[in-house]
């Protein structure tokens, strides 16, 4: 366990280094955030009927979602990837820590300090002067905290599966936008999932990518109950786990055929 | 100007050739681009699903907006990738040996790149405009058609003017902005909606500073016979030029930027 724990803390620290790739990505997520308040706004103030969503519940989950979008498992490890494609995974076999979870234990910090690096300004920004909402009480707070460390393995755990992915697709680019699209339309990234059309309601609450964004925003507003955190939860972790389980069998069938170039 | 046109005929061909090499990698490159632009698009009809219209405007009439911004955005992706990765040739040092060749540098550095995989958005962009003007009756010969052509020319004209600014900056600091994404990216999302549903600030900045209002807003409320007015007709008619004018513009700068150019000599 120690060898993963140190494999987390080197990688988090190496990347808290990129501050001003922090203070761009910044600016463009506030600007992002402020365009598309506007145009929720606009579109509530054109209709009257009842929504399963209020204005201001869509605004908060608009910057919630701005804050921790780089939670988002847009991209393999690039890291990862570029060994893979080079050959030189070699070296990692080589290592005596078990792969997927080395793997994993890099996921877990490239899915957490680059979000650390802007939530936290971003969030005041968006207390303080764009309309978000504080969490609903102290229950729908601890639930969001809950749910959030379960996003962060559910995260990770995407996020290691699309690297090993790479030993099949090498160029990854294809497949990788591929999966960006059902990711950002099935979390919530593109408009809160609540908002999308009632039938493709049940196919949004079996896939896991609710658990990115969705789940614990909707915890934090009481949209969802406290009592209904353990089930969501739940569903968090189960997929959690299946696509750990999906990514080590995926590995094991990758590493059976892998045929390193040298040189 | 014949030979410049031929020259980049030959540039372009070149990248065409080398980029088909990689059929597989272009293809999924351009169902990928496909998806994402794709999944926004389902987003906006998602909306207009549930909420009807937005301030008076309805699907048929955003998609027009929709469809101008996605067609010029990717013209200017397409053509202007040379501008995109311009902080690489800055840095290699590699813009020396453009200096040496008898045409302009701007001229080199767009003709070099010529990206294949965006043509998902032009894809989707183009399939919601003919939606559009299906929709609205305007898929005719006709003063109209020309304008909303006209526009989405000025409009790549804009965006490229921006890659443009973008690569400039890469003259002084080496490293490309990413800060002009928000103008870009940022842009093509604010115009996919009717620029008066937003605030102040934000309707000046995409009309005076960086005139995307001119892409598609201006000339769209004209041809769809909206009643929001921007300025005298005439204006709205001009709406190409002001695009063409904003290019030049930039390229003017990229000359000044490029007086400033110090080799890194690596």
């Amino acid at each position: 366990m120690r060898a993963y724990v140190a494999i987390f803390e080197a990688r988090f620290r190496a990347l808290l280094q990129y501050r001003a790739a922090a203070l761009a990505g910044l600016a463009t997520q506030v600007f992002w955030g402020l365009v598309r308040v506007m145009i929720f706004t606009a579109f509530y103030a054109s209709s009257t009927g009842a929504q399963p969503m209020t204005l201001p519940e869509v605004i908060t989950y608009v910057w919630l979602t701005q804050a921790l979008l780089m939670m988002l498992p847009w991209r393999p490890d690039p890291d990862v990837e570029q060994l893979i494609r080079s050959g030189n995974v070699a070296y990692e076999l080589v290592r005596p820590v078990d792969l997927h979870g080395l793997w994993l234990a890099r996921a877990v910090a490239q899915r957490t300090a680059p979000v650390l690096l802007r939530c936290l300004p971003m969030v005041v920004l968006a207390y303080s002067v764009f309309g978000m909402a504080g969490p609903a009480g102290p229950l729908p707070a601890l639930a969001f905290a809950v749910s959030l460390c379960a996003t962060v393995a559910l995260s990770a755990a995407l996020t290691a599966l699309l690297s090993v992915s790479t030993f099949f697709t090498l160029t990854g680019r294809g497949l990788h936008s591929l999966v960006i699209g059902v990711l950002n339309l099935m979390s919530g990234a593109i408009i809160p999932l609540p908002l999308l059309p009632e039938w493709i309601q049940p196919l949004v609450r079996v896939l896991p990518f609710r658990g990115l964004l969705d789940t614990p925003f909707r915890l934090y507003m009481g949209h969802l109950p406290p009592e209904a955190a353990l089930q969501a939860v739940g569903h968090q972790l189960l997929w959690t786990v299946l696509l750990v389980l999906a990514g080590r069998w995926l590995l094991a069938r990758a590493l059976r055929r892998v045929v390193v170039q040298g040189g | 100007m014949l030979e410049s046109l031929r020259v980049y005929g030959c540039y372009v061909a070149v990248a065409l050739r080398g980029q088909l090499q990689y059929r597989g990698s272009v293809v999924m490159g351009a169902l990928g681009n496909l998806m994402v632009t794709g999944v926004e698009l389902f987003g906006l009809w998602a909306l207009f699903d549930r909420f009807g219209q937005i301030q008076g405007w309805t699907l048929a009439e955003v998609a027009l907006l929709y469809g101008m911004a996605n067609v010029s955005l990717a013209l200017a992706e397409i053509v202007g990738r040379g501008f995109r990765v311009f902080d690489q040739l800055v840095k290699s040092g590699d813009f020396d040996r453009l200096l040496l060749r008898p045409r302009g540098t701007a001229f080199q550095v767009a003709a070099q790149h010529f990206e294949l995989a965006r043509v998902g958005r032009l894809i989707q962009g183009l399939a919601v405009l003919v939606y559009a003007l299906v929709a609205q009756g305007l898929l005719r010969p006709g003063a109209e058609l020309v304008l909303v052509v006209g526009s989405i020319v000025g409009g790549a004209c804009t965006f490229m003017g921006v890659f443009v600014l973008q690569a400039t900056v890469a003259f002084f600091t080496i490293e490309s902005l990413e800060l002009f994404a928000i103008i870009t990216y940022g842009g093509v999302e604010t115009a996919q909606y009717p620029l008066s549903i937003y605030g102040d600030g934000l309707r000046r900045f995409f009309t005076w500073v960086v005139p995307l209002a001119f892409a598609n807003f201006v000339p769209g409320v004209v041809v769809l016979g909206r009643p929001e007015r921007f300025g005298p007709e005439w204006l709205a008619w001009a709406s190409p030029l002001v695009g063409v004018g904003f290019f030049w513009v930039c390229l003017r700068v990229w000359r000044v930027g490029e007086r400033y150019y110090r080799s890194t000599g690596s």
